[in-house]
């Protein structure tokens, strides 16, 4: 079960012709699959469109309903092969993924898809993970698009737009033949908004259709002679076919006014920032309505020559808004201008940063710079920005006082022991070489762990340390969620280190979701899933494929998982080793279990729910509890003792009873001021005989003369 | 008329803090009440604890209506041109300050409490940063500030801080909108409604009260500050010698030596207080707050009540800490909380309490060691609210009059004595650098390993000592040694400030 349920929401799904639908981006995006008469969708969680998975898979009554195969595929590999189904028969299918780092995977059978050509409309949905909050490399979409030929739509950021762009890019790609890649930024994906909605509509060619006709043409194959005529067919049919598609349908749209020297190219997505920015110099109205002429590319490639040609003719200079690098648009706007030997000046990263995001900030103070020196007399009536009243040496104070915030483990969660166990074992035998992967794991890396070396991709940790494979005094360390281990790591990780014979350490980490990308359900998950099959251990697995040494660990068990490492690390078996760390994701287990609790005991039964504290006046305030676990629930508060200076540690509510702290301070011998709270609720009359009895008895020699007399000044009181 | 705009709002907060939930409650109240509404944010991995930016747009309908158009918002906020900052924690607010999303029109709308971020958490000594300066800015920068410890109000509502800082959004009266049709939101939301509205009032009456208060002195002291005044001198003739600036060290420092020993131990700790006071009458204290004579109050108390097994016992076993866990752990009235202890008593801790030629004996013998090690075992969770728990410690901490006897008093007894010696020799001819002496002593804090390292910087820092006092800048060179020790636990900053220092000395010789 996924992080979030989008059981309520996904019965606006069924909406149809003239009602209005309303809710975030990807729901949108879904929403237009179905009026589309998509057949299958595919695709591989990861944000910002990890939603549009988790409301596909909550939605498969009404997927059902239409006729919609719907598939979690094992990776983007998988979504992206199958789009296959498209190839040879009439079906419109879909997948999705986070880019760029979804694509990379997925390449090589979108490679191989745009060559062959698709019959039915094929869309390759990608959450555009660029800027603020971003978690991977910064890169573009758009290189893949160019070098397999395949055609990118980046829509307005609204969702009339989003919808609209779906059912175009179906369109477009059954009119030339062609894949067709819709990228949606990651705010253009959460944005909550509403657009008008269309009946949904079931496809007429089924995917039963296809399996029972079979259709088989050997020039769709990427094998010679095909893969030549392919290349030729790219450029002579398919190409002319989506600029001819483009331009009759105005997908490319000419905006703002039509006069003037200056006017603004800008891809879809960056429109909304644009007209805010323009807003701002007093040259738009909340509406977009400006004197200024813009061209506003939803289709980001191909570019439109003609379209171009027209646009720029009568300017001077036109400005170039293209977020991310290589200017690949840029460079070919130039390219075509000057064959087209027509000088209008094309200014774009001149003005502009040429790496990161382009907020509002950036494109106004671009856009400054462009009138400054092109149209100066547009800025005659811009305001001058607004800005904050602080003194600059004050607001540079504030910066200095605000701490970063990286992200961590959340409360409780099973990952954070496996590296607090990683250290202590480091300070026996020194420190050693880690190679990290993709998942919550990561966060080793940053305080307090400070775990890991390099992180190679999703399921590569192990791979990743491959080359470190030689005679040594110490061996390797590589971690790999579960997530990655069935994206790939089973066999680029550990078929590739059986196989080779490495003599170094895997630690898996089987929480049993796929946790970062928002706990969905993957082979080994626990839980039992209706419309998947799930139950297939890691374990089985990695023996299949001929591992040996192999240990399961239960990962709040410090002390064990600490000596099973250390036993990794240094025993003189030989070969792959391979420790598999278990405890389900804490996200998960409380959201299920929570409730749960609160029934029970709203129902009267005895339940007893575990926490942890800290003796303040045990405490001495240097935090190594804290270096060692950095769990968000165990911070500091002033220290209650006047005498002492340096805050106390201490455990705040958001406590779930995880135990790390406890077994920490075992482990690490740190300290006598953690405790185990258990709570009861609901006593039976054992428990409240018990309890009377206890208490009469301790509270009798709490009482007693000489303990009042010692403890008079009452230090522990505070 | 004013062109129609739309309202821009900001909430600024940690992943996990129910962000989202607020930024959906405004926006279908927008939806409900005559706007076009937008929302966005960036989850990912920035909602796992990191600080996150929701963003809500506003528009109103009828505007849109009367040009038969859709209007174009935003998906960012652009600093500068944020009409409404909320900031769910208070470095959040810093953060969106120094984002510039807070200016002369801002209303700002922020809970003041504290969520420490992991670097100021993990410091060896007090790492936390100055949320004070973040309010005082916060006044300067915005048009109105509402601030308050709403993560309080929260949980004394029994709901999360999204419900308060809705109330204070309502109570700003930044939105055209009745608070009425807020609580209708918050009860169309249909969960835990009643504790939400609750959490709201109180929303409501931070942002009344912020209405007559403006300034900085709003902010909230945490309530463990009020500590200090409750304590109150402690009826002690003895200390009507003392000059007033040292007298509720002093109290403090008796109550605790006491606490931990005895009477008679308290009037060794008086003896070597007034020991100081002399010196520092000596050294023109009067003239300089009795500053020496205040440390050393502080710091004698402290070490003087070192840690051993016997006072763990006795702090765990005592009824006033008995109240207090229940406090801490949130237990209902009456509710049976059974405690287990994480203890890991180690051979070091049983000799410190053992006579002095025991404890040798088995420290210096390998063999004893182990087999005395082997019958401690490892960790330990003792259950002290049960009798089998309970008993022991509190046999353990009835031992205190073999204290005085034991290995661990004798060594601390003569490490405090070489300290003492080192102040009052140095007080006379800088005054300065024997109050940094003094202030060594919260080096040595901990258990084990802990404690280990603790001494031993304080160890490599006091055998400094006579090198450092030759230098001009004694007091703040001892002083940056002090705090080069709390900069990292491996020592490396200590090492390299020494070597620094060394090396220094050697150029200038």
């Amino acid at each position: 079960m996924a992080e979030r349920s989008f059981e309520k929401e996904v019965e606006d799904l069924r909406i149809g012709a003239g009602e209005v639908f309303r809710g975030e981006g990807i729901l949108a995006v879904t929403k237009a699959l179905l009026q589309s008469g998509v057949s299958y969708v595919g695709g591989y969680q990861g944000a910002p469109i990890s939603h549009l998975m988790d409301v596909l898979s909550d939605a498969q009554g009404i997927l059902e309903e239409l006729n919609v195969h719907f598939e979690a595929s094992a990776s983007e590999a998988t979504a992206a092969a199958m789009l296959a189904a498209s190839v040879n028969y009439p079906l419109r299918g879909a997948v999705t993924w986070k880019s760029t780092v979804g694509t990379n995977v997925a390449s090589d059978a979108l490679a191989n898809v745009a060559s062959s050509g698709v019959k039915g409309g094929a869309l390759v949905i990608v959450g555009e993970d660029y800027g603020e909050g971003s978690s991977i490399m910064q890169e573009r979409t758009h290189a893949f698009a160019m070098k397999s030929q395949m055609w990118l739509l980046d829509p307005r950021p609204n969702l009339t737009s989003i919808v609209k762009a779906v059912e175009d890019g179906f369109e477009l790609s059954e009119a030339s033949n062609t894949p067709v890649m819709l990228e949606l930024r990651i705010r253009a994906c959460h944005v909550y908004g509403a657009f008008e909605a269309k009946n949904n509509a079931a496809p007429s060619f089924t995917l039963k259709n296809a399996i029972e006709n079979p259709e088989r043409d050997y020039s769709r194959v990427v094998l010679p002679p095909s893969n030549f005529v392919h290349e030729v067919e790219k450029i002579e049919n398919r190409w002319p076919a989506a600029v001819e598609f483009i331009k009759s349908r105005m997908l490319n749209e000419f905006l703002g006014g039509y006069q003037g020297d200056v006017g603004i190219i800008v891809q879809g997505g960056l429109y909304n920032s644009l007209i805010r920015a323009l807003e701002l110099l007093g040259l738009a109205d909340p509406f977009g309505e400006t004197e200024i002429p813009i061209y506003c590319l939803n289709v980001a490639y191909p570019l439109i020559d003609d379209e171009l040609k027209g646009f720029c003719l009568d300017k001077k200079a036109v400005l170039m808004l293209e977020e991310g690098q290589p200017e690949y648009i840029e460079q070919s706007v130039n390219a075509i201008l000057r064959n087209a030997d027509i000088q209008t000046k094309v200014v774009g990263k001149g003005v502009l940063p040429k790496a990161g995001e382009y907020t509002g900030q950036v494109i106004g103070e671009g856009l400054r710079k462009f009138f400054a020196t092109h149209a100066p007399s547009l800025l005659a009536a811009a305001p001058a920005p607004r800005e904050s009243a602080l003194p600059a040496e004050k607001n540079a104070a504030i910066a200095e006082a605000v701490p970063p915030r990286p992200a961590g483990f959340c409360t409780g969660c099973p990952e954070r022991p496996v590296f607090s166990a990683m250290k202590l074992v480091e300070k026996e035998i020194g420190t050693f070489h880690v190679s990290c992967d993709i998942g919550c794991h990561l966060f080793s890396i940053l305080p307090p762990f400070d775990i890991g070396n390099t992180t190679m991709g999703y399921g590569l940790g192990w791979a990743g340390a491959s080359a470190l494979n030689a005679n040594a005094g110490k061996r390797t360390i590589s971690v790999m969620g579960d997530g990655g281990f069935w994206h790939n790591g089973l066999t680029s990780g550990v078929g590739n280190a059986v196989f080779n014979k490495t003599d170094n350490v895997l630690v898996i980490i089987d929480n049993g979701y796929s946790a970062a990308t928002g706990g969905q359900d993957i082979l080994s998950s626990r839980a039992v899933n209706k419309t998947r099959s799930t139950n297939n251990p890691i374990a089985k697995a990695v023996r299949g494929l001929g591992v040996e040494w192999l240990k399961e660990v239960h990962t709040y068990n410090i002390g064990e998982m600490k000596k099973t490492l250390k036993d990794a690390m240094t025993t003189a078996t030989k070969g792959p080793k391979v420790i598999i760390a278990q405890a389900e994701c804490m996200l998960n287990r409380q959201r299920r279990e929570k409730p749960l609790r609160a029934k029970v005991i709203k129902e009267g039964k005895r339940v007893v729910r575990a926490r942890y504290g800290v003796d303040p006046d045990t405490c001495t305030g240097d935090h190594s509890c804290i270096r060692l676990s950095g769990c968000p629930s165990l911070t500091v508060r002033d220290n209650p003792d006047p005498l002492r200076d340096h805050p106390v540690a201490w455990v705040n509510n958001d406590c779930v009873g995880c135990g790390v702290c406890g077994e920490n301070a075992h482990a690490a011998i740190l300290c006598p001021s953690f405790y185990r709270a258990e709570l009861v609720y609901n006593p039976n009359r054992i428990d409240r005989f018990l309890s009377t009895l206890r208490r009469a008895v301790i509270g009798y020699l709490q009482r007693r003369p000489e303990r009042q007399a010692n403890a008079q000044f009452g230090g522990a009181g505070r | 008329m004013t062109p129609a705009r739309s309202i821009r709002i900001a909430i600024t907060a940690l992943g996990g803090q129910g962000g989202g939930v607020l930024a959906g409650w405004i926006g279908k109240l927008g939806e409900e009440n005559g706007f076009i509404a937008q929302t966005t944010s960036v989850p990912g991995v920035a909602q796992r604890t990191g600080a996150t930016v929701y963003y809500i747009e506003l528009f109103p309908k009828k505007a849109a209506e009367a040009r038969a158009e859709e209007p174009v918002l935003a998906l960012m906020p652009v600093p500068g041109d944020v009409d409404i900052v909320i900031a769910a924690e208070m470095m959040e607010a810093g953060r969106a300050i120094t984002r510039g999303f807070v200016t002369g029109q801002t209303v700002l709308i922020a809970s003041t409490h504290r969520d420490y971020a992991i670097s100021e958490k993990s410091g060896m000594g007090d790492g936390r940063r100055d949320a004070a300066q973040i309010l005082e800015a916060a006044h300067a920068a915005a048009k109105t500030v509402i601030a308050g410890d709403m993560a309080a109000a929260a949980t004394e509502a029994g709901t999360m801080i999204s419900a308060v800082l809705f109330g204070a959004l309502a109570g700003s009266g930044a939105l055209p909108i009745d608070r009425a049709c807020f609580e209708d939101r918050i009860k169309a939301g249909g969960r835990a409604v009643e504790q939400n509205l609750r959490g709201f009032a109180f929303g409501v009456a931070f942002a009344a009260g912020s209405a007559n208060d403006d300034g900085p002195g709003a902010a909230e002291a945490d309530g463990m500050v009020a500590m200090h005044d409750e304590a109150g001198a402690p009826a002690l003739a003895a200390l009507q010698v003392f000059p007033e600036a040292v007298r509720f060290y002093v109290g403090e420092g008796i109550k605790r030596v006491s606490d931990f020993q005895d009477t008679a131990y308290a009037g060794l700790y008086l003896e070597r207080v007034a020991k100081v006071l002399a010196a520092d009458r000596e050294a023109g204290g009067a003239a300089r707050g009795w500053r020496l004579t205040q440390a050393a109050a502080k710091h004698l108390a402290l070490w003087m009540s070192y840690e051993d097994s016997i006072r763990v016992a006795d702090l765990k076993t005592r009824g006033a800490r008995f109240d207090r866990f229940k406090q801490d752990v949130r237990a209902e009235a009456g509710q049976i909380v059974d405690v287990y202890e994480f203890l890991h008593p180690r051979v070091e801790e049983v000799c410190d309490i053992l006579p002095a030629f025991l404890a040798k004996t088995i420290l210096n013998s390998p063999i004893l060691r182990r087999g005395l090690q082997a019958v401690l075992g490892g960790g330990k969770r003792i259950p002290t609210t049960r009798l089998r728990g309970f008993i022991p410690l509190y046999l353990l901490a009835s031992a205190r009059f073999l204290r005085r006897s034991s290995f661990r008093f004798a060594l601390e007894n003569a490490r405090i004595e070489e300290w003492f010696e080192k102040i009052l020799a140095i007080a006379p001819r800088d005054y300065d650098l024997s109050i940094e002496i003094t202030k060594l002593q919260e080096l040595i804090k901990g258990y084990g390993e802990t404690h280990e390292r603790g001494f031993g910087n304080y160890r490599s820092i006091f055998s400094a000592i006579d090198a450092v006092a030759e230098k001009p800048a004694s007091s703040s060179c001892l002083r940056s040694l002090r705090e080069a020790a709390l900069q990292d636990e491996h020592g490396n900053a200590l090492r390299a400030a020494l070597a620094a220092m060394a090396a220094n000395d050697k150029a200038a010789a």
